[in-house]
């Protein structure tokens, strides 16, 4: 049935569609809608599962560790300094190798406080082994998060399914919400192998030598390569039950482009729009939306790009030091071979608005420019 | 002799504690009353060692090991999952130590007992950071040696007062123990599991490394806390308090703190401040 959700609405309503059996929140601005949609679905018994409204994310995620070890389906959602109080929880529940699901709403890390939507956050939690999926409209925020608890279940890692903060999070769209059975169809039951239960007396997390430490990572690390391949036949599958196809990546008009702009999130729509411009200008644009980051589908991406390509990539983000940070992952995932230039543009800042003129700037700049001297590290802005 | 301690046995003697170790006293003890129907959670402290490396376990039931802040939230979400997977009967317990409780660990443990979560939450408070080699924590008593309070005055600060900060959640139930009596002990572990809602035991647990004891005083010492009127043995109840161990003539605090030689240090005038202070409790109590 088509609804009209804003993006927060979506995530809470697909938990509910997943059967989730534990869910858990705290409030932040601009994930709190979510939290509030959960606590009024479970006091109006729409929501069967347990309801857990923790006292810190630091917490929310520690009963995420302990409703998952115990063998629940959870969900949470979070957004910024939220994400970053979580911090030591992420490791330590994907360590656990637990297929918790969250939702983060992307928000600027303080100081300077800032609310506005930007990649810090969620990109900042890169090495704790979490999946991280970035959605462009509140349609593919709700199919995500179905798709996550079945990737998540089936490589046994937790997932993060992540929207931009008020661009998704708060403007309505018309979103196709499915049949509860439709979705029970696509995604069964979670069975855990191993639970915590008394009749069956081991220990979760204990103490590991450096040998049983470095295999248990090695095994997460192989599992993280296998998704590659999950998330792309888990994407067919829900294409097959809904109609609407997902993979790691989401090319738009690149099959005679030499200049791509390569963007995440929702400047993935901007980014169309900018590349119908520039079509329309007689340019051969196209647009490159980066579906997973983690695992980072470096395998797809080498076999998308063409000897002599260009990649503008537009990053929400940045590492002191080091530059855009999906500039850098698609430079190391193309090295050495490629024969393609990867050139980096910071954008967006803090909520900075990219616009389709912006991004037409930014292609053209980086069409024209020396590909055997890649841009570094361009920080432009919004000229308004 | 006679007891009254079921004679099950949950916990193995091939565990890692040092010898005299309160903390494996008191969870043998505390098994005994918890029963077969138990799981645990537990953070960082003594305990996440002397279980023993995986995959062995001196533990006869599972144990989930959470970071250092998250005892309590851990076990919230454990209690939620069994809830939902449909098993209402299986007890939960939180087991950590003093820095995990009364310091790194205190928002966590304050945002359960505000929820009333139907969890069992014990802290062997073996009053500093041991398992890392002493070092004062919120729990540690003035005029206690610590690596991080080193010097002749020890720790310059009074305990924290916790069982009023716990007290202040309106527990389903709290109460005291320490494993010198073991039949009272025995008892809370198998009362606080009949019990529905946030339930929480003090455990005071002697260690003969941080302490600076004999190992083989474990018992005295846990003994003469009581005796001195140091450590209230008590229960509460529906917002009643109960003394379980009414002390008629106790025993001068000295005996108590001259077994210990993190007390080394202190001076006649802090031991006579140390008495005053327990008279003065003891004596509220009276009124």
């Amino acid at each position: 049935m088509k609804k009209v959700l804003m993006g927060n609405h979506a995530a809470a309503l697909a938990a509910k569609l997943a059967r989730v059996q534990v869910a858990v929140g705290y409030p932040i601005t601009p994930q709190t809608q979510a939290y509030e949609m959960l606590a009024e679905m479970k006091a109006k018994g729409e929501f069967p599962g347990e309801f857990i409204a923790a006292e810190s994310e630091h917490s929310v995620m520690a009963a995420i560790l302990g409703a998952a070890t115990a063998g629940a389906r959870t969900f949470t959602a979070t957004s910024s300094q939220g994400l970053a109080y979580m911090h030591e929880l992420l490791h330590w529940v994907a360590g656990s190798r637990l297929p918790a699901v969250m939702v983060d709403v992307n928000r600027a890390l303080a100081a300077p406080w800032n609310l506005w939507t930007d990649q810090s956050d969620s990109l900042s939690q890169r090495d704790t082994g979490w999946m991280q999926f970035y959605c462009s409209t509140n349609q593919e925020v709700l199919d995500t998060v179905l798709m996550s608890y079945k990737i998540a279940e089936r490589v046994m890692l937790p997932a993060m399914v992540v929207l931009d903060g008020f661009t998704l999070s708060h403007s309505y769209e018309p979103v196709d919400v499915p049949e509860q059975s439709e979705v029970d169809a696509f995604l069964p039951p979670y069975k855990p192998e191993v639970v915590l239960d008394y009749k069956n007396p081991v220990g979760f997390g204990a103490l590991v030598g450096p040998k049983e430490y470095l295999r248990l990572r090695r095994r997460m690390a192989a599992d993280m390569a296998e998704a590659e391949s999950v998330i792309e036949e888990v994407g067919r599958e829900f294409g097959a039950a809904f109609g609407r196809r997902y993979g790691q990546l989401d090319a738009y008009r690149c099959a005679d482009a030499r200049t791509i702009l390569v963007t995440s999130g929702a400047v993935g729509s901007t980014a169309r729009a900018a590349v119908d411009a520039l079509r329309e200008q007689g340019l051969k644009a196209g647009n490159l939306r980066m579906r997973s980051f983690r695992p980072f589908p470096a395998k797809a991406l080498r076999e998308f790009v063409r000897p002599g390509m260009r990649l503008a990539v537009v990053d929400r983000n940045y590492s002191p030091g080091a530059g855009g940070i999906w500039a850098q992952e698609i430079k190391a995932a193309l090295y050495p071979r490629s024969r393609a230039s990867v050139h980096g543009y910071v954008a967006g800042l803090g909520g900075g608005d990219i616009t389709v003129e912006l991004l037409q700037e930014v292609w053209k700049r980086v069409d024209s420019a020396n590909a055997s001297v890649p841009v570094a590290e361009t920080w432009v802005e919004d000229a308004r | 002799m006679k007891t009254s301690i079921p004679v099950e046995e949950r916990m193995s003697a091939g565990h890692l504690a040092c010898q005299g170790c309160g903390a494996t006293m008191s969870m043998r003890y505390a098994l005994k009353g918890l029963g077969e129907k138990t799981v645990f959670v537990i953070p960082a402290c003594c305990w996440t060692v002397l279980a023993g490396p995986a995959p062995k376990s001196a533990l006869d039931l599972p144990v989930l090991h959470s970071p250092f802040a998250s005892a309590a939230a851990t076990a919230t979400g454990v209690k939620a999952g069994l809830t939902a997977r449909g098993d209402r009967e299986t007890t939960v317990v939180a087991w950590a130590g003093d820095g995990g409780t009364f310091d790194i660990g205190l928002q966590a443990l304050s945002g359960a007992a505000d929820r009333n979560e139907d969890i069992i939450y014990v802290c062997y408070d073996n009053e500093a950071y041991m398992n890392t080699g002493v070092q004062r924590s919120g729990g540690t008593p003035e005029g206690a040696w610590t690596m991080s309070t080193p010097g002749k005055a020890g720790s310059a600060r009074p305990k924290k007062d916790l069982d009023a900060i716990v007290l202040a959640h309106h527990p389903a139930y709290f109460a005291t123990a320490t494993p010198a009596y073991a039949e009272d002990m025995t008892r809370k572990f198998a009362k606080a599991r009949t019990i529905k809602g946030f339930r929480f035991l003090r455990i005071l647990s002697p260690c003969p490394p941080g302490w600076k004891t004999d190992p083989k005083d474990s018992a005295k010492v846990s003994r003469l806390a009581v005796q001195t009127g140091l450590f209230r043995l008590y229960e509460v109840e529906n917002g009643r308090m109960r003394l379980n161990m009414p002390v008629a003539n106790r025993k001068p605090v000295g005996e108590y703190l001259r077994l210990q030689g993190r007390f080394k240090g202190l001076s006649a005038e802090a031991e006579a401040a140390i008495q005053a202070s327990v008279d003065k409790i003891w004596n509220e109590g009276k009124s």
